[in-house]
C-alpha cells in the first residue's frame, strides 16, 4: 500500500527548508497489543533520502525512536525556488515510497 | 529443437532459476538484504559511546556551542518530542541524534553531502533523559546537549 506523503518548502533563516512527512505507523517492535498481549511487530522507516536537482543532498538512517508520522526537516544552502526535489524512503518490511517537488519558497 | 532454440531455452532457465534464488534469499533475509546501507549494529547498541565508535570509529567528542538544539524543556507526551538541530560549524559531514537514557540511543543518523547543518523530526522518549547530538565536520565530532523533561513515557505501554 502507497502510503501518504506530503513535502512542503519554506525559506527559514535564508535557507530552502524541505518539510517531508510520511504516513508510517513507525511500530518499534516493543509494544504490546493490550487485548492480546502479543508483541506488535516492528515497523518503521530506516532511510530517507533527499535529491536535490538529481544529486543526493541528504541521507537519513532512521531508528525506532522517530516518532509516527514522521515529519522531518532539512535544509538546502543553495537551494533556489524552481529547482527539483525528490525524496525516497525504505522502510524495514521492504515498502517504500517517494514524492517529487519543486521549490518553492 | 533446433540449435538455437535449445540455447535460449537453457539460458531462459538458468535466468529464471537466478531470480527465484534471489527471490527467496530475498524472503529469508529481509532485513539485511533491504537495508545493507542501515547500520544495524550502531542502532542496536545500548551505550552511547559504542553507538559513535561504530558510527565514527571513536567516541572522543568536543564539547561545541555551535551545535545548536531547540526542544522543549517539558514534553508532555514523550511519543512525540519536536526536536530540531541547527549548526553553524562549516562542512557538517554528518548529524547523529541519540536519546540517552532510550534502551537503544541511536535515534537517527544523517549524512549531508550537501545540505545545510540542519534537522528536524520528532521523536519518542522514554523518560526524562538528555538529548545528545553529535555533529562530524573535517573529521572531528562536535557534541552538544540538552536535558528534556518527559511526564508520559514514549516507549513501550
Amino acid at each position: 500500500m502507497a502510503r501518504k506523503m506530503k513535502v512542503r518548502t519554506r525559506t527559514q533563516d535564508g535557507m530552502v527548508e524541505v518539510l517531508v512527512l510520511v504516513s508510517h505507523p513507525m511500530e518499534t517492535g516493543l509494544r504490546k497489543d493490550k487485548k492480546t498481549k502479543k508483541v506488535i511487530p516492528a515497523h518503521w522507516i530506516q532511510n530517507m533520502s533527499l535529491m536535490h536537482n538529481g544529486k543526493l543532498a541528504a541521507e537519513a538512517n532512521l531508528g525506532i525512536a522517530v516518532s509516527e508520522d514522521p515529519l522531518l526537516g532539512f535544509r538546502l544552502p543553495k537551494a533556489k525556488n524552481g529547482d527539483k526535489i525528490k525524496i525516497t524512503w525504505k522502510d524495514n518490511k521492504g515498502e517504500s515510497g517517494e514524492i517529487s517537488a519543486v521549490v518553492d519558497a | 529443437m533446433s540449435n538455437l532454440n535449445r540455447r535460449k531455452f537453457i539460458k531462459g532457465t538458468v535466468a529464471s532459476s537466478a531470480v527465484l534464488a534471489a527471490a527467496a534469499a530475498g524472503l529469508l533475509t529481509p532485513v539485511s538484504a533491504m537495508a545493507a546501507s542501515w547500520p544495524k549494529k550502531a542502532f542496536s547498541s545500548k551505550k552511547v559511546g559504542l553507538v559513535l565508535k561504530s558510527l565514527y570509529g571513536s567516541d572522543q567528542v568536543i564539547e561545541s556551542k555551535d551545535v545548536k538544539i531547540r526542544a522543549p524543556i517539558q514534553a508532555e507526551n514523550g511519543s512525540v518530542v519536536p526536536f530540531s538541530i541547527k549548526t553553524t560549524i562549516p562542512n557538517p559531514e554528518a548529524i547523529t541524534i541519540m536519546v540517552t537514557a532510550n534502551a537503544m540511543p541511536l535515534t537517527a543518523n544523517i549524512k549531508l553531502p550537501s545540505a545545510g547543518g540542519y534537522f528536524s523530526a520528532r521523536i519518542k522518549m522514554a523518560k526524562t533523559s538528555d538529548v545528545q547530538v553529535v555533529v562530524k565536520s573535517g573529521g572531528k565530532l562536535y557534541s552538544s546537549k540538552a536535558k528534556i523533561k518527559v511526564t508520559v513515557g514514549g516507549c513501550g505501554g
